[in-house]
This record gives C-alpha cells, structure tokens and sequence, in this order.
C-alpha cells in the first residue's frame, strides 16, 4: 500500500518534449511507471520513444485515461500547466518546475480549493511509491518498498534521509518532497493524514526547513490526530536570519521561521528529532525496531 | 531582490500615491541643486543603502539653509553607515534623498506582504507608526489591523474601509486614505512585490497623507516579466562574492565561518552546514550548485569559495543520484587543477558509480579526502578546521 500514486497511476506528462522532461519520463517509465502520454502544445501527434503527444491535457486525459500528471513546464508558463491539469480533472499533479512566481502560485492555490484535484509541489521532487511507480526525479535505486513514508521540503536531502533508511534495511511505503516554494498544493499535515489512514505506513521520517511555520502546524496535527511514531528533521540551524536559502521559501522573517523553534515544536509533539543528519538512519533504526 | 527608498518612490509616483516632493543625488553638488530645486527649508537628508533603522544610524538629517545641506550632505554621502540590520561592518553610503521637510501630526503604519499559510496578501496597517512593527505586534497586537485580500478576488472595498476605520481616521482623511491603498495593493500585485512597507505613513498638520519611507521588495521569481524593476538593482548593496556568484547561477550566500562547502540541492546544502557546526568548526558559506553539479559549476563554487581569505578547508557534498559519480569526481578534479586549491578539501559523494569516482579522486594526487558518509565527512573536516 501507498499513498496517492501506486501501479495503477496512468501517467501524463506536461512538459514531455523538453530536455529535463524528455529525460525524466524516460527514468520514470523504466522504473516501472506506466507512462501513457505527454502534453506540449503545438507538438501533438508526435511521439516520444513511443508515448503518444497531446496537444492539450483534456484531450490526452480523454484518450489515454490518465489519471496522474508531472509537470517540467518552465516557470512562466507553468501556473497555467497547473491550472489547465484541473480543469482537465486530473486526480493528482505533480509540478516539479522551480521558480513560479508566488503571485502565480497564490492564485493556484485558491483556484485548487474548488476542485478535487491535489497538487503536489512546485518545486518539488516529485513521489514514489517504491516498487510501483516513480513521478520525479528522484534516483529510484536508492529506495526500497517496506513501512516508512518519507515526506521532505527538499529535493537531495530526501534523496539523503531515504538512502539512510534503505542502508539500515528500512524500507518506504512512500517517499515525497512538498516543494521549497513558500506557497505550495500539499503540505506537511495532508501527507502526515494521508500516512495515518495508510495501513501499510507503520512510521513516518518528517523533514523540515527554515522558514514559514508548517513544522509548527505539522507538530501540532500530530499531537491530536498521529498514533504512528515520528522521526524528524529540520535543516537550517545555522542559516542567518533575512537571508533565502535557496529555496524561495527557505528563509527566517524576523524571530519566526527559525529551525530552533521548529524543532522545540516538534519535540514538543512527541517527535524523535534528529540533529546530526549523519546518525538519522540509525536513529529511525531503533525508533522504527520491529516494524 | 530590494531597491532603494528612492526608487520605491518612483514607483509610489507612477501609481499616484502620495510621497514628499524629493530627488535622489549621488554627490554633494547634486544634493544642493535637489535642496535648491525643493525652493524651501527645511529639507531632509536620507541616506540611502538596503537596510533599515537608517535614522538611528545617524543617516536621516534635517538640515535648515544651504550651509546646512552641504554639511550634512557631506557628512552622509560616504559615510560607513551601521545600523541594527548592516551588522557591524555597516554599509558605505553612495546616494541620498533630499526631501522637502513636513509638519507631522501623526505617524501611521501600513504593509502589504503574501503571507504563505493562507495564499493571499496580507494588508496590516497600525496607528502605532515609526516603531519596529514586530515589536509593536508582540507588544500591543490590538494594534496591528490586518486584512487578507484573496488574490482571485482583489483588493475588496470593505476591506479599504476595514483599515481606515480601524486606523481611527476622520472623514476627510478617509477620503485620502481609502485611494491610497487601492492604488498600493495594484502596485503590489502589477510587480509581484514580496513586501511594501511604509513606515511611516504621515498624516501632515495640513490633512495630507504621504509615505514617508517607502521600502519595497521583489519576488526573484517574477522578475522575468519586469524588466523595469532590474534596472532599479544596486550590485554595489550586494557583497561581491554573491554578485559574481549570481553572475554563474549559483546560489551563493557568505558566512563568517572559516569551512567552505559545496553542496547540490538547498536542503542538503543547510543540513552540511548543520553538521560542520555540530563537528565543531564554522560554515564559510552556503552554496548550492543545483541538481546538475557540472564541471563548470564546480570550478565556479571553487572560485567563489577560496575568493574568502578566512576559508581553511572546503567540504564537497553531492548526493548524485541520476548524476553519475565518476563524470562527477572528474569535473571536481579537473576544477580543483584549474583553480588551484591550495586548502585541504573533504568530499563526500553518493550515487552511481561511488566507487569508480572515489578511485579517480584517490589517484588524482591533489589534496583530496574522500569521505566514507556525512558524519566521516564532518568529522574529517572539523580535523581540517582543528589543524
């Protein structure tokens, strides 16, 4: 079992002609994704090694049933990929372009509230169910199915924290990254939730970033609603405040944001908070024994 | 990205809200034909840098004659400003602005920022104007009156109405005030403002509102749909590093540790500085060379780094993944030759081919340690900063 995406997502992809597009999709599908079509405007009739371009997304969702798409359109145009992805009725959409601006994004956002469709990112990852299917660009091989779900702000250190787990024979149920955008579709509690009901997630890994206060939303959820144990993590102890690092999203705003609160916030729920990113793996080790 | 309080002022003009009559200068004999320009006294001297708390810093002066002006034009212009948002070395002062002087009756406070929990704009005026709203907000939060503008939707008029009567203003100010903030929250909106703060907003002893201050920030992210506001960017109020940094595409902020580091993807990249401090020595830096870690990129981090004289050893962290890791170690090599490293560097790698890229960073004969995992990396490079 899984959360969101597994062996039955029929995938499209928005952006499939281009390079990091292009790529991707060719990753995905060889770890096992059932990539059905891909969407660029002007290029549909075309194929790419076999699947089959679309014109626009409701025509390919039409012709192919997808019911899950990733987006690598690049950030002026990718709001509208998004945007275009819902009214299509796309289940789950998975925008891994960085750099959209937040106006753009604060719209979506609103706009996303009406509809059933869940966004997961921008500037993000991607998810993976492992085994089943990968939607991103994460490395498949260093992830192994097994009882974990691993949700992160980040790209690499995910790509970190998960390496860890399968180096301690911790396998993961699923594995996403939210995004490092300051106003993103999913975030931390709707994974958590999501974890919760999954009867296959017997444990969560929780990484967090400066910035913003969805640890501290996140860490309060698990006090009320999470009986699964948590390990967590929170990058960004030494960034200095007023600076964005890197992720647009990443940054401490006067005394809030910090990773000193986020962590006590965390502790505070209950939280096996990790310090050193290097012993993470053998924390969750003893904290997960027995699953 | 930031500008000035002057360009902000600009912009503040283009859109009709209210500002002193004013003009930027860039030497002394500018600054006197912008007093002689206003034809009135008294004026005001405003230094102008990217920072705030500018008047504690002793760079806002009045200044009654001529005399005057050019004595406290030439005391700011040049200056090496400190204030609490500089930090101790401060900010040498190039411009001013010369405003006309005005009889303040009240100090007001207004804000317009995304706020990310809520996916809206937040608009937060007070009546407690000219002090640190972060202190007015956990001081006296009854204060602070926020309206959140839903971006599908606009500014709304009873949201206009909301802040004015919760400022407490009188009709005729109302009449002012409700214009005023229409015309921000376009500006706002037309230029992807990540912040506008006006602190203070005046009421004058004549009935007039007018933004005093004015500081304006952008959304990096959408500065590709306005051309105007990059003219307005001032490399000089950047540190050199970065604009070089920047000039590569490289996401390069500078530290006061003396462990420079390398990493692809921010998170990790925040994480290894984590875990050079929990080792016991000090980031020089954060720099994240993106998913790709090129060769190019790599020979550009190593520039950028050791361009710091206080670095004393450099740690490479790159989680490769799809990225193979002997193309990988070959780029690091080849970039180290280049620019000839001259400090002990720590590398840490994982991905496709670890073992294949280890081997060409042991036979490469440069001053390389190749580390096991993180926690072998942060203690091989705590011994570099120790030795």
């Amino acid at each position: 079992m899984s959360i969101w995406v597994d062996r039955n997502t029929r995938l499209l992809v928005q952006g499939i002609t281009g390079r990091e597009g292009q790529f991707h999709t060719l990753q995905c599908r060889t770890y096992g994704t059932k990539v059905v079509g891909g969407v660029t405007p002007g290029k549909g009739g075309q194929e790419v090694e076999g699947i089959p371009v679309f014109n626009t997304v409701e025509q390919a969702v039409k012709e192919t049933g997808a019911n899950c798409s990733m987006i690598f359109v690049p950030p002026p145009f990718a709001a509208d990929a998004i945007l275009e992805a819902v009214d299509a009725g796309v289940p789950v959409i998975v925008a891994i372009t960085e750099g959209i601006p937040v106006l753009d994004m604060m719209k979506v956002k609103n706009y996303l509230k009406t509809s059933s469709s869940r966004l997961i990112g921008p500037n993000c990852p991607g998810i993976i169910t492992p085994g089943q299917c990968k939607i991103g660009i994460m490395p498949g091989p260093i992830h192994k199915p097994g009882p974990v779900g691993v949700v992160s702000r980040s790209g690499t250190l995910t790509y970190e924290v998960v390496h860890q787990l399968t180096l301690q024979g911790i396998g993961q149920s699923t594995c996403l990254g939210i995004g490092g955008d300051p106003v993103n579709g999913t975030n931390f509690i709707d994974c958590l939730s999501a974890f919760q009901q999954d009867p296959d997630t017997k444990g969560i890994v929780m990484v967090g970033e400066i910035g913003g206060a969805a640890e501290e939303e996140a860490a309060d959820f698990i006090t009320k609603h999470l009986t699964k144990p948590v390990v967590g993590f929170v990058a960004g102890l030494t960034a200095p405040p007023g600076r964005r690092m890197g992720h647009a999203g990443a940054i401490i705003s006067g005394s809030s944001g910090t990773a000193q609160g986020k962590i006590e916030a965390m502790r505070g729920a209950g939280i096996t908070v990790v310090e050193n990113l290097g012993k993470l793996g053998a924390i969750c080790k003893e904290v997960f024994n027995g699953f | 990205m930031k500008i000035h309080e002057y360009q902000a002022k600009e912009l503040f003009q283009k859109y009709g809200v209210p500002i002193p009559r004013g003009k930027a200068a860039f030497d002394l004999d500018q600054a006197k034909a912008a007093a002689a320009g206003l034809g009135t006294f008294p004026v005001v001297v405003k230094a102008q840098i990217h920072a705030g708390g500018r008047g504690k810093g002793g760079g806002v002066k009045p200044a009654g004659s001529m005399a005057e002006v050019s004595a406290v034009a030439g005391s700011i212009l040049g200056m090496t400003l400190v204030t609490h948002q500089t930090g101790p070395e401060g900010r040498l002062v190039r411009k001013v602005l010369v405003e006309e002087g005005l009889d303040i009756e009240k100090e007001l406070y207004l804000s317009l920022l995304p706020d990310r929990s809520t996916a809206g704009v937040v608009i937060m005026a007070s009546e407690a104007g000219g002090m640190d709203i972060e202190e007015v907000a956990a001081k006296t939060p009854e204060k602070i009156i926020k309206v959140q503008v839903n971006p599908l939707l606009g500014f709304q008029g009873y949201q206009a109405r909301r802040l004015a009567y919760g400022l407490n203003l009188e009709a005729d100010l109302v009449k002012l005030f409700i214009p005023m903030v229409t015309k921000l929250f376009k500006l706002f909106s037309d230029y992807d403002c990540s912040l506008v703060e006006i602190n203070p907003l005046i009421i004058t002893k004549d009935r007039k509102i007018l933004a005093l201050d004015a500081k304006m920030n952008f959304d990096d992210n959408a500065l590709f749909r306005h051309k105007d506001i990059m003219a307005y960017r001032d490399t000089d109020e950047e540190d050199p590093s970065e604009v070089e940094a920047s000039n590569y595409n490289l996401n390069y902020i500078k530290m006061d540790g003396n462990i420079g580091n390398m990493v692809n993807g921010a998170g990790l990249a925040m994480a290894t500085m984590d875990i050079i401090k929990l080792a016991g020595a000090e980031p020089a830096n954060f720099l994240d060379v993106g998913g790709g870690a090129s060769a190019e990129m790599v020979e550009n981090g190593f520039r950028i780094i050791l361009s710091d004289p206080s670095v004393k050893g450099v740690l490479i962290n790159i989680f490769g993944g799809i990225l193979r890791c002997d193309i990988l170690a070959q780029g690091v090599v080849e970039a180290a030759r280049k620019v000839d490293v001259r400090v002990p560097v720590v590398i840490r790698m994982e991905g496709t081919n670890v073992e294949k890229g280890r081997e060409i960073l042991q036979a490469s004969g440069l001053n390389l340690t190749v580390a096991e995992d993180l926690s072998d990396a942060a203690q091989k490079v705590a011994a570099v900063a120790k030795g």
